[in-house]
């Protein structure tokens, strides 16, 4: 996973709430069996017209915004399913941070572990990013991971809250695997005590 | 001890260890697995060169993209295909108990877990599907992954997370005429709202919760996720205890009766926090489905639709205009008597024998209105086995229904049962964003019964006028 430590980009604003995974990426496109590949089809339904080709009103179909990094939403952002398809289709356009007011719980899980920071400010800050956003290329945010701040055009800061551990993760690149894995003791522990505690626990075969 | 919620009991009987900033290995009992949000997570532990922990804790099925037609037939669409042996491939490797397509037991993974005793009370279960949540209708702490957590799982029998708040709902009465869990359901969603239950776990309890059968319990926690719950449960109970007996998954014998010891004790204690607490009387509950593109837009079959020219905020204002328009509906306009064009039985909140039996109650000694497609979808093959039993599938196919096989079809359209734009569809399924089904296609959330009704007349109609 790639590290985040900071990132200096043109912001995107989509001002509406309840962006569901369905919106971002749609199932017709789940068929992959890889993770890479689905930044075209992000948006798909917003981003194309009918006959396929690009929705000229879309924000992300025109410039600057075409390279936008992060993107700025109202509430509940990525509600619905639990397809992490969605922050890979996020990724794969280039999408490195999410800034909303709130975030499906899912979603925002699912953002972590790919190396998306998803970050939640007020509605009232989204609002001002949101202007930020608009002004295009000028006007690019910074998000500064180890300060915990979102830098502004004109200098302002923003700071967010982040949980000590996704931080960690995030700035070193790590995967939660590698990290579990050195609790293999108490993972093991633990099965002994549950084999005794809960021996009608039944396991699962099948001949 | 203090006293504590069910989730807190399962819980607490799962953390392995809890890390320095609180998050908490915890042990998953149960893994289900399918075709969609898998294929990355088997890659993944191959490129790190890493085993699956517990291949006979886990269980795989193939669901979502499945033909629902004639299975003698290979897979015609390509990607579908593809992603089908892929899963074939990887649990041969991974040494996965696995229904292939043509198993007798084959069909939508939350229908299946519960239905072969796989899914137990008490017990910690993840899928890499967020509708997860249903099998906590017996009592187990059940939710969605994503497919990173998905190789966790697998690599490590365990899953970080931290203790989510807990909330209860409690739906106190006697459910009147024609309304079922689902109705219940989505009053409860348009109470508290899609985001509602972000947060939080949600225990679902109160007289008209404990009256429902395992079925219902299921449609009600299939659709806590609906209300931003990370998972919805129900307490076990002699219900519960009498469905889990016998099944071929679940504890036999002098096993199960100490299973039934521990499960037991799986309900809150008097006194215990909850974060949040909502009443609904179920006497207040009329058949209920959704005009809009989000579960919270919910209406009583006897309302109107609702109109934007009465919001203040404007963000809102326009969400709903929009939601009108995308739905093809006139503000104020009476939904009872809107043409459908579809009607879709099915999916993972109702596609039970009980929620067939409810449809074919409506069905029986009427057609399917002229012009309408409706088809019903079983959510096994179990299930399918068990209605053509009863006779069920005669009382579909004389009303003209389709009669088909097992699989997520039309809840979600990766296989080929998809809307086309602008057809409006009657469904039983759990979600009606834009797309959904089909892209343009327009989704009424309801309960079976609901459905047969709006087949048999062409249009949405109030089942009490059909009894
Ligand atoms: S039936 Fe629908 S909601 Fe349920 S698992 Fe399948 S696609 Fe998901």
């Amino acid at each position: 996973m790639e590290k985040f430590v900071t990132l200096s980009a043109i912001a995107a604003a989509l001002p509406e709430a309840n962006i569901d995974t369905d919106k971002i990426i749609p199932a017709r496109f789940l068929k992959t069996t890889q993770r890479t590949g689905l930044g075209k089809h992000a948006f798909d339904a917003m981003r194309y017209l009918p006959d396929g080709t690009e929705n000229p009103d879309f924000v992300l179909n025109r410039q600057p915004w075409r390279k936008a990094e992060i993107l700025v939403t109202y509430d509940n952002l990525g509600c619905g399913s639990s397809r992490e398809h969605a922050p890979w289709a996020l990724l794969d356009f280039g999408i490195r941070c999410v800034i909303a007011p709130s975030f499906a719980d899912i979603f925002f899980n699912n953002c972590f572990k790919n190396g998306i920071l998803p970050i939640r400010l007020p509605r009232e800050i989204c609002d001002e990013l949101m202007g930020d956003a608009q002004m295009g290329s000028n006007a690019r945010l910074t998000v500064d991971l180890p300060r915990q701040v979102v830098i502004r055009p004109n200098g302002e800061e923003v700071p967010f809250e982040i949980d000590a551990f996704r931080k960690h993760l995030l700035l070193e690149g790590l995967d939660d695997i590698g990290q579990t894995l050195h609790h293999e003791g108490s993972i093991a522990t633990y099965e002994q005590r549950q084999d005794q505690a809960k021996s009608w626990l039944p396991t699962i075969h099948f001949d | 001890m203090a006293a504590r919620t069910l989730f807190d009991k399962i819980w607490d009987d799962h953390v392995v260890e809890t890390l320095p900033d609180g998050t908490s290995i915890l042990y998953i009992d149960r893994h289900l697995v399918h075709e969609v949000t898998s294929p990355q997570a088997f890659e993944g532990l191959r490129l790190a060169g890493r085993k699956l922990r517990h291949p006979e804790r886990t269980v795989a099925v193939v669901d979502h993209n499945v033909p629902t037609s004639d299975r003698s037939q290979p897979i015609e669409e390509e990607d579908s295909r593809n992603q089908i042996e892929t899963l074939e491939r990887n649990v041969k490797e991974f040494g996965v108990p696995y229904f292939p397509l043509l198993s007798a037991n084959q069909g939508i993974v939350h229908v299946v877990g519960p239905e072969q005793g796989i899914s137990l009370p008490g017990m910690t279960i993840v899928c890499g599907d967020s509708h997860t949540s249903t099998h906590g209708a017996l009592g187990s702490l059940a939710f969605g992954i994503g497919t990173s957590e998905v190789e966790h799982v697998m690599a490590t029998q365990t899953i970080l997370q931290r203790p989510a708040k807990n909330m209860r709902v409690n739906v106190e009465g006697t459910p009147g005429a024609g309304v079922s869990a689902k109705d219940i359901m989505l009053a409860i969603i348009g109470h508290i709202g899609t985001a509602g239950g972000t947060g939080h776990v949600i225990e679902f309890a109160g007289s008209a919760i404990r009256g429902l059968d395992m079925a219902g319990r299921m449609t009600i926690c299939n659709m806590a996720i609906e209300a931003g719950a990370r998972a919805g449960l129900v307490a076990p109970d002699e219900t519960t205890f009498e469905y889990v007996r016998n099944r071929p998954f679940a504890p036999k014998g002098e096993a199960f009766e100490q299973a039934v010891a521990y499960w037991k004790t799986l309900s809150s204690d008097e006194g215990a926090h909850f974060d949040r607490e909502v009443t609904l009387r179920a006497e207040d509950i009329g058949p209920t489905l959704t005009w809009g593109t989000s579960p919270e837009t919910v209406l009583a079959i006897t309302d109107t639709v609702p109109d934007p020219a009465q919001i203040e905020d404007e963000a809102v204002k326009t969400q709903m205009q929009r939601m009108l328009d995308y739905m093809g509906l006139q503000a104020g306009q009476k939904i009872a008597g809107t043409p459908v064009d579809v009607v879709f039985i099915g999916s993972c909140t109702n596609s039970r024998i009980e929620d067939l039996r409810m449809a074919a109650q409506i069905a029986a000694g009427r057609k399917v209105a002229p012009g309408v497609r409706a088809m019903i979808v079983p959510g096994s093959g179990n299930v399918k086995r068990q209605a053509e039993e009863e006779g069920l599938d005669r009382i579909f196919l004389d009303a003209g229904f389709e009669w088909r096989e097992a699989g997520c079809s039309m809840c979600l359209g990766m296989n080929p049962d998809r809307l086309t734009p602008g057809q409006r569809c009657a469904s039983t399924s759990n979600r009606n964003f834009e797309g959904r089904q089909g892209p343009g296609g327009r989704t009424h959330l309801l309960s079976p019964a609901m459905a047969a009704a709006a087949a048999v007349t062409g249009c949405l109609t109030d089942v009490r006028e059909l009894a």
